[in-house]
C-alpha cells in the first residue's frame, strides 16, 4: 500500500490553475523529485498535500486515511513534515527550540523524549554548534539545514522538501544531499522539488515532471530525463 | 525628602499600571491582537471578585481565587467564539470587534450593578502601612508591585522555559509555519487570552482594594495599559514593568506639583519616551 495517494487533484485559483487532476502514489519509504519550469504548480502541490491548500476536488490519502479535509497541524500528527522553499525559521526562537516545538506539538513527544531526540537531528544535520543561537541570525546554508532537521523533527513518514540546495555552493549543497540520503536509507519517504537536478537524481528513485499544474511525466529518472516531451517543455529542446 | 516618597509613591502606583498593562502585552505579544476591551474585563473582573465576595460570604481573597479561573474561562471562550473568527490580516475587524465588547460590558454592568462607586473591603490591612526610615509605604501598594513583579517573573519562565511558552513564541513569528508544526493556533491564542484574564483578575483585586471603581472607568485603565505596553517596546514583558513604571512616578510627581496635573503628567511622559525612542526601552529585535 503506498504511504502517500494523490487521486485527481485539481484546484484553481480564477483561471490560473494549479493542479489539474494530479494522480500519483508515493511508496512507504521512496523518494520521488518533483521538477518543472517555474510556476509549473511545484510548490502548490506541496501546500495541497501539507494542508496549506484545500484541493477544489479530488482525494489525498495518507497511510490509507483520506486526509483531504485535514488542516496543516492533522496532517504533521498524521506524519507529513515540510520544508519551505525560502527557509521560514522561528526567528525569534533559538536553533534548538525551532525543533523543540516541531517534535513537541508535531511529533507529539513527551518531555523527556523531546530534547534526546532534538540533539540528535542537530548533530546529524551537522547544527549541533548552532543550537542555541537565534534562528533569525542564521546564514543561508544554517537556515536551509534548520528547514530540514525542524522538518526530521515532527517524526515525518513522508517528508516534502522544496528547493532545499537552491542557492548553496556545490560543496554546500553535497552535505545537504548526504544527509537527506541518509533519511532515506532510514525509510523516511521524500518527496523533493529541486532545479539542481545532479543532486535530485543522485537521491530520487523517480522523477515526476509537472507543467501547467498537470503530471507530464512520472517514471524512472533517466527515462524522464531522456523523455523528448520533457526535454521540450522543462529544458527548451526541440523535440 | 518629599521627593523620595513621591518617587516611591510613584514606583508603587506603577505596579498597578505593570499589572493593567501584562494582560495586554501578552495578548499582543502572542497575537498581534489590540484588545480594546481590555480595561473592562479589568472592571469586569473586579465585579466578579465583588458578586463572588457578597453571594458566597468569602473574603475578596478568597473571591479573588475563586473568579481567576471563571475569568480564564471567559478568555478562552472569547477567543474560540469571538477573536479568533476575526484575526487575520486586517486589523481592523478585532479592533471593532474589542471596542463593541467594550461597550457591551461596560453597558451591561452598568444594568446590573448601577453606576454607584464600588470598592473591595480588604479590613484592616488597607490602612496598614510601614516605616521604612523617613518614608511610609502601604502594605497593599507594596503588595501589588510584589505581585506585579511575580506576575511578569512568572510569564517571562512561561515563555522561555516551558513548551506552551514556546509554542506561544512559535506562532507569534509565523502562525502559517506554526500549524505545519502540529501547533493549534486557535488554542494556542485561547490559552494566551485566559491567562491574560487571570492576570486581569488580579490587576482587578489591586484595583478595587486601593481605590473605588464603577463601569465606566475601564476605557481609562486600557490608555495606562497601552501607555506602559508602548513606552516598554512591543512585547517585552520586562519593559512592561518599566513602563508601567514609568507612567506611576511620572502621575506621582505630576500630583505632587499639583494634583490637577496627575493624569496629564503620564501622558507627558508616555509622549516624551514616544519622541526620544519610538519603539519603547525594551523593543524585539526584529520584528
Amino acid at each position: 500500500m503506498p504511504i502517500l495517494s494523490l487521486h485527481n487533484v485539481s484546484k484553481s485559483f480564477g483561471a490560473l490553475t494549479v493542479a489539474e487532476r494530479v494522480s500519483f502514489d508515493l511508496r512507504a519509504g521512496e523518494a520521488l523529485g518533483v521538477i518543472g519550469p517555474n510556476g509549473a504548480g511545484k510548490s502548490s502541490l506541496f501546500n495541497l498535500i501539507a494542508g496549506n491548500l484545500r484541493p477544489d476536488s479530488g482525494r489525498i490519502v495518507l497511510d490509507g486515511r483520506d486526509v483531504t479535509a485535514a488542516p496543516p497541524m492533522q496532517r504533521c500528527l498524521a506524519g507529513i513534515g515540510r520544508s519551505f522553499q525560502i527557509p521560514q525559521p522561528f526567528g525569534h526562537l533559538s536553533v534548538y527550540e525551532n525543533l523543540l516545538v516541531a517534535a513537541r506539538f508535531g511529533g507529539a513527544l513527551s518531555a523527556d523524549a523531546a530534547p534526546r531526540h532534538c540533539m540528535d537531528i542537530l548533530r546529524r544535520t551537522g547544527l549541533a554548534a548552532q543550537a542555541e543561537r537565534i534562528a533569525g541570525s542564521l546564514s543561508l546554508l544554517q537556515r536551509k539545514r534548520l528547514e530540514l532537521a525542524r522538518a526530521m523533527a515532527t517524526e515525518p513518514r513522508v517528508i516534502l522538501l522544496d528547493e532545499i540546495a537552491g542557492g548553496l555552493t556545490e560543496g554546500e549543497c553535497g552535505e545537504l544531499v548526504a544527509t537527506i540520503r541518509q533519511i532515506h536509507a532510514e525509510g523516511t519517504a521524500i518527496i523533493w522539488i529541486e532545479h539542481v537536478l545532479h543532486a535530485l537524481t543522485s537521491v530520487v528513485e523517480r522523477l515526476m515532471v509537472l507543467n501547467f499544474g498537470r503530471v507530464l511525466v512520472i517514471g524512472a529518472p533517466d527515462e524522464v530525463m531522456a523523455s523528448p516531451e520533457v526535454g521540450e517543455i522543462y529544458l527548451g529542446v526541440a523535440a | 525628602m518629599i521627593w523620595l516618597d513621591t518617587l516611591l509613591q510613584g514606583v508603587l502606583l506603577g505596579g498597578l499600571y505593570a499589572l493593567f498593562a501584562a494582560g495586554l502585552s501578552l495578548v499582543f505579544g502572542v497575537m498581534r491582537l489590540v484588545n480594546l476591551a481590555h480595561g473592562d474585563l479589568i472592571i469586569l473582573a473586579a465585579y466578579l471578585i465583588l458578586g463572588v465576595a457578597a453571594v458566597l460570604g468569602v473574603t475578596p481573597v478568597v473571591a479573588l481565587l475563586i473568579a481567576a479561573p471563571v475569568m480564564f474561562v471567559v478568555g478562552w471562550l472569547l477567543q474560540m467564539q469571538v477573536f479568533n473568527r476575526v484575526l487575520g490580516d486586517d486589523i481592523l475587524p478585532p479592533l471593532l470587534v474589542t471596542f463593541g465588547l467594550s461597550v457591551v460590558i461596560q453597558n451591561a454592568l452598568l444594568e446590573g450593578f448601577t453606576a454607584n462607586s464600588q470598592k473591595l473591603s480588604l479590613g484592616p490591612i488597607e490602612t496598614q502601612s510601614l516605616h521604612l526610615g523617613s518614608v511610609t509605604v502601604g502594605v497593599i501598594p507594596m503588595m501589588t508591585l510584589a505581585s506585579a513583579v511575580a506576575v511578569i517573573f512568572l510569564l517571562n519562565q512561561l515563555f522561555y522555559r516551558t513548551s506552551l511558552g514556546r509554542a506561544f513564541r512559535a506562532t507569534s513569528d509565523d502562525v502559517v509555519t506554526a500549524q505545519l508544526m502540529g501547533i493549534r493556533p486557535r488554542r494556542i491564542f485561547a490559552m494566551a487570552t485566559g491567562i491574560a484574564m487571570v492576570v486581569a483578575t488580579l490587576a482587578a483585586f489591586y484595583l478595587g482594594a486601593r481605590a473605588n471603581f464603577d463601569p465606566s472607568i475601564g476605557p481609562a485603565r486600557l490608555l495606562y495599559a497601552f501607555e506602559a505596553v508602548i513606552i516598554g517596546g512591543l512585547g517585552s514583558l520586562w519593559g512592561t514593568l518599566a513602563g508601567g513604571l514609568v507612567i506611576g512616578v511620572a502621575q506621582a510627581f505630576g500630583a505632587a506639583v499639583n494634583p490637577e496635573w496627575q493624569i496629564l503628567s503620564g501622558h507627558i511622559a508616555f509622549v516624551i519616551v514616544l519622541l526620544l525612542k519610538p519603539r519603547g526601552f525594551f523593543p524585539r529585535a526584529t520584528d
